[in-house]
């Protein structure tokens, strides 16, 4: 589309040739792959995008295979994950690669977010491309919550009740709203079969399409870079990218070797720490859902406890809601906030470098205090990491204009 | 330098790591139960001591007799004989004799199945609660990591029975500080300990039966993988020589 030579279907292969004289394989080939141009100084951070689509695909082949023995029923679902875990031949395999795949989705999902904030990828022309991630990575969530509420443990159970409560927060609405949501006067059966049908349906087909249109938004103006810089900007004769390289091979063999690289991290979870200490399978979730028996202690899992830190730094619920809500809203803005010349971490200077620094931190902090027992001391520390979260975005759209930026390179830099 | 970005934010993230306060999960300081899940001979002997000793009370129902023959390398014949009480079969799992009106009759509680317990509580907490039944002032039996369980001590007999010494703190809460041993059991107190290592060994196995292959699978699957990416990485650095 963007160049017309590439949608010239010339194939040697008769069968092929039949094939695009109907539907336009080759072209679609040619113009999505050997004649997309990205650029040459891709680095590690440039495997996540291939990395979160493996994982995206794990799931779903996991996730089929679950739900051949899964029962979505609050009697049997318990019993049902144990009977794959035990009776189900290699269902102890499926149903780990699918557990640690939730974890490792998110893994990846921050550290491709956490790419776009060091080079500006979000950035003028690719606003787009990073809303529909953002939208992805709420669909996601959504998807992660009701797949959690699954194996009917008591954190499955306890965690639902905590989460959809909050939704309890907003004025007027807020009773009938969780009711609605529960389809029931507490979590229940009618919770679990609609969280079901939604995990197993709705969200993943909503996050196939918002895929489908980010990877249609990128490859419009093409993939950003290290450098901040476009490509684009510097074409040889032919109309090439002197700075690109044709995604397949050159991309595809990079990023093959990404792909094992992760599945050994991966296996190694899968096979020798599916656990993961208690991070990504919850000791309380072996303990059956019961509504009479309130755990001591309830928390989300761990991509959730950053913002549930800021929902806990609030004395008041609603207001928490509101903050919690806010959090993950701000993100959808960070491509206006940033008003730097430079797009790229390397350019801006060393207050993004700082206060960068401080957001991971404050991130990092979160999750780790929103899965502690919630000391007063920690509730301060809470107070200030949530400050700090604030702060970046809030800074950001005042320093960024006035900073005084490194000049950017003509072309770029290895 | 490609990867400075990168180290950066690893050691950020191992600084923040070191720093942080201990999340401990409270309920007092449990002592290492040292199992090792791969020890047969202990899961076996762990296996009569939980059909005994356990299923009068508690079910494994997620587990199934033959498959416990196959992991501990017993024959089905065996398992029939020493560890099937009633009309089971081989194919049947684990459950108690015991009815759940009728448990909650005898105990006020149906006592839970203890196929994952292992899984939930830990080898640790359950190594130390089967150690630290005690006879508290009332005659009946108490525990230090479960105040007020309402289960007996079943093993009391190999144990011998605890009286505890109580502290008092400023507060003037009394708490167990130890236990001693006051009538001497059928065991030593080191033939105890072991007898309880066994116990939770066997649970450690019946948490979790796959992980028994999981990880000597899994050694192999890495082994294919770092090979897979050697080739990949060779694959990668031909292809990239025409960009350098």
């Amino acid at each position: 589309m963007a160049n017309p030579e590439n949608t010239q279907a010339a194939s040697d292969n008769k069968l092929m040739a039949w094939i695009d004289k109907r539907l336009p394989v080759t072209a679609l080939w040619n113009n999505v792959m050997t004649g997309y141009y990205a650029p040459k100084n891709f680095n590690f951070w440039y495997y996540l995008g291939s990395l979160a689509l493996l994982v995206l695909a794990i799931q779903i082949l996991s996730g089929i295979f679950l739900t051949m023995h899964y029962k979505p029923d609050a009697e049997l679902a318990f019993a049902s994950v144990e009977y794959i875990m035990r009776d189900v031949e290699w269902g102890w395999l499926v149903r780990y690669m699918h557990s640690t795949g939730a974890s490792f989705f998110f893994v990846v999902i921050y550290l491709h977010m956490f790419r776009a904030l060091l080079y500006g990828s979000h950035r003028e022309p690719r606003e787009l491309v990073w809303i529909l991630g953002m939208l992805i990575y709420v669909a996601l969530m959504a998807e992660a919550f009701m797949g959690y509420v699954l194996p009917w443990g008591q954190m499955s159970y306890w965690g639902a009740q905590v989460i959809i409560n909050l939704f309890g927060a907003i004025p007027g609405i807020g009773e009938p709203l969780t009711e609605w949501i529960r389809g029931d006067y507490f979590i229940s059966d009618a919770t679990l079969n609609r969280f079901f049908a939604l995990h197993v349906i709705a969200l993943p087909l909503a996050i196939l399409g918002l895929v489908m249109v980010h990877l249609v938004a990128l490859r419009e103006n093409g993939s950003n870079n290290p450098d901040g810089i476009e490509i684009k900007a510097n074409k040889d004769e032919n109309g090439i990218p002197k700075d690109g390289i044709p995604f397949h091979p050159y991309y595809t063999v990079k990023d093959i070797f990404g792909v094992g690289m992760f599945l050994m991290i991966f296996a190694f979870v899968i096979f020798f720490w599916p656990e993961a200490g208690g991070l990504f399978l919850e000791h309380d979730n072996f303990v059956p859902a019961d509504p009479l028996v309130t755990p001591e202690h309830i928390k989300p899992v761990w991509y959730f406890t950053p913002y549930y830190a800021i929902l806990k730094a609030v004395p008041d619920k609603l207001m928490g809601v509101i903050l919690m809500g806010i959090s993950v809203l701000i993100l959808f803005f960070v491509p206006w906030l940033d008003r730097s010349p430079a797009k790229s971490i390397r350019y801006k200077g060393a207050w993004y470098k700082i206060m960068l620094g401080l957001f991971v931190i404050a991130f990092l902090r979160l999750g780790m205090l929103g899965m502690a027992e919630g000391t007063p001391a920690q509730t301060i520390e809470m107070r200030v990491w949530t400050f700090v979260y604030f702060a970046f975005f809030i800074l950001m759209y005042f320093i960024s204009p006035r900073a005084k930026t490194k000049p950017l390179p003509e072309r770029v830099t290895h | 330098m490609k990867l400075k970005s990168f180290v950066v934010l690893l050691s950020l993230a191992a600084i923040i790591t070191a720093t942080a306060p201990t999340f401990a999960a409270g309920g007092g300081e449990l002592e290492h139960a040292n199992v090792n899940v791969r020890d047969t001979a202990a899961a076996q002997r762990g296996a009569q001591l939980f059909v005994n000793y356990c299923m009068a009370c508690h079910g494994a129902s997620y587990m199934r007799y033959g498959r416990l023959a196959a992991d501990l390398d017993l024959s089905e014949d065996t398992v029939m004989k020493n560890l099937v009480f009633g009309d089971a079969k081989i194919g049947d799992t684990m459950k108690t004799a015991m009815q759940p009106d009728d448990a909650v009759k005898w105990l006020g509680k149906v006592p839970p199945d203890l196929s994952v317990i292992a899984r939930s509580r830990g080898v640790d907490w359950l190594y130390t609660y089967m150690t630290t039944f005690y006879q508290d002032a009332s005659g009946g039996w108490n525990n230090k990591v479960l105040p007020n369980a309402s289960m007996p001590h079943v093993m009391w007999q190999l144990q011998g029975i605890q009286k505890p010494v109580y502290v008092t703190d400023e507060a003037g809460i009394e708490t167990v500080d130890e236990l001693v041993l006051h009538r001497a059991g059928l065991e030593t107190p080191e033939e105890y300990e072991e007898t309880v290592r066994d116990l939770v060994t066997f649970l450690a196995y019946l948490s979790e039966p796959a992980q028994l292959q999981r990880k000597s699978i899994g050694i192999w699957v890495l082994l294919f993988l770092a090979f897979f990416t050697m080739i990949a990485y060779l694959l990668k650095v031909e292809y990239w020589r025409d960009v350098h």
